[in-house]
């Protein structure tokens, strides 16, 4: 009985000192805000933002805060932690500027804290025992919306990336070319070989000429992925060539002992442009009256 | 499921028309096979477009069809396998290895006309 008694008691007073530390940050608003913008405009934190913005920003920041320290719910804060980090992101503010920014205001919190205390040890114990969590934390909210933000906004470069790396072209009737340029991993292969099968279909491509100049090595994976790709295009139909096999590749291949005698090869894009036309019964004559024009005639 | 085998020509065509049990395929299978020889064709299409999936079953059942159709003389090619049949097929490792395939109907009489150009029979 007794223990739950001193508790009710040491909870009644932690209510009150949180009240007393809401107070006396809400008096000193005005002189702690002022001095918080002063030391983040001495730390160059603030570059960048018109007179305007501190004053909006650095006053919503500052009752936020006080908000959190009162009623002990984050809702707010973490919305607001949220759009900041959307708008910081876009307008090109470091995660320094913001999360320095915070650190400075836990500073003059704290530091008001030390005054205000400074003949009371006791007090000042308890008060940071209350103030400290809190502030931290606020902090970890406003750094993981930014990290957040952060991967948010790789994760769509990288889709566009991708959208934009494996274009499928029609270069004659029923041939279509596959310029593969960068790394290929499962994802992307499987991407590619969805589309690549997709447009077989679509153009009614007989033969497809896959150039892989662009891709900078290859492991069994990646080989695996290539002789996939041959064989799916295989079953819709199409013969796939493949060029632009470099030397280093070419090595590495023959070391993994991937089966290729499947595939069919061609030194370079050009040759297997060749190759397929061989196959679909094109014939490519240069006539010497055009200036250099050339024309294509099916034979 | 019944499989309609339709003769065309010096050809038979057997079109898919719903997915296929495993006695479904041994039925095409042993149907085909016997009807190569009654109708003295050249070449079987078989078209499955319909299906969405390609089992290891189906594959090997279609493999073995081939071969056998090939003994009683005639070329076979498999038509209309759909984007995502493929791709999932190669990635299960199932392969239809020497039987021919092609994008769909045209394709597949265009493929054996050309394969069955020598032919002595061919009137």
């Amino acid at each position: 009985m007794k223990s739950k008694k001193t508790n009710e008691q040491a909870n009644q007073s932690k209510d009150k000192l949180r009240r007393e530390l809401v107070d006396h940050f809400r008096e000193k608003r005005e002189p702690l805000r002022h001095q918080w913008v002063e030391q983040m405009i001495a730390k160059g934190l603030l570059a960048g933002l018109t007179r305007e913005e501190i004053e909006t920003e650095s006053m919503t920041i500052y009752d936020t805060c006080i908000a959190c320290l009162e009623t002990g719910e984050y809702d707010d804060a973490q919305t607001y932690a949220i759009r900041m980090a959307e708008r910081g992101v876009l307008q090109g503010m470091t995660s320094e500027q913001i999360i320095g920014g915070l650190l400075t205001l836990r500073d003059v919190y704290g530091r008001s804290l030390f005054e205000r205390y400074q003949h009371d040890i006791e007090g000042l114990s308890s008060a940071l025992d209350i103030y400290e969590p809190v502030a931290n934390k606020i902090l970890s909210i406003v750094a993981l919306a930014f990290v957040a933000e952060r991967e948010k906004v790789v994760r769509q470069q990288q889709e566009a990336i991708q959208e934009l790396s494996t274009p499928v072209l029609q270069v004659r009737d029923q041939m279509l070319i596959l310029p593969i340029i960068g790394v290929i991993d499962t994802h992307r292969a499987r991407q590619l070989t969805e589309q690549l099968l997709r447009t077989i279909r679509t153009s009614r491509a007989k033969v497809v000429v896959m150039d892989i100049t662009g891709v900078p090595g290859v492991d069994s994976k990646v080989a695996n992925h290539l002789v996939q790709t041959v064989d799916a295009s295989q079953l819709m139909g199409a013969t796939v060539i493949v060029t632009g096999i470099s030397p280093e590749i070419a090595q590495t291949l023959v070391t993994l002992g991937v089966d290729l005698t499947k595939m069919n090869t061609v030194g370079d894009l050009q040759g297997g442009i060749e190759e397929a036309d061989h196959l679909l019964g094109y014939k490519v004559v240069r006539i010497e009256s055009s200036n250099g024009f050339i024309r294509k005639e099916k034979v | 499921m019944f499989v309609p085998i339709l003769k065309q020509g010096d050809y038979l065509i057997a079109s898919v028309q719903s997915e296929l049990s495993d006695a479904d395929l041994l039925k095409l299978r042993d149907d085909l096979v016997s009807r190569v020889g009654e109708f003295r064709s050249r070449g079987v299409i078989v078209d499955v477009t319909i299906l969405d999936v390609m089992d290891s079953f189906a594959t090997r059942t279609l493999r073995s069809m081939a071969h056998m159709i090939m003994l009683r003389g005639a070329k076979t090619v498999i038509v209309g396998i759909q984007p995502e049949v493929a791709f999932s097929m190669v990635q299960l490792g199932l392969k239809l290895e020497s039987v021919a395939t092609a994008l769909d109907l045209e394709e597949g009489m265009a493929l054996l006309d050309r394969q069955t150009e020598g032919d002595t029979r061919r009137g």
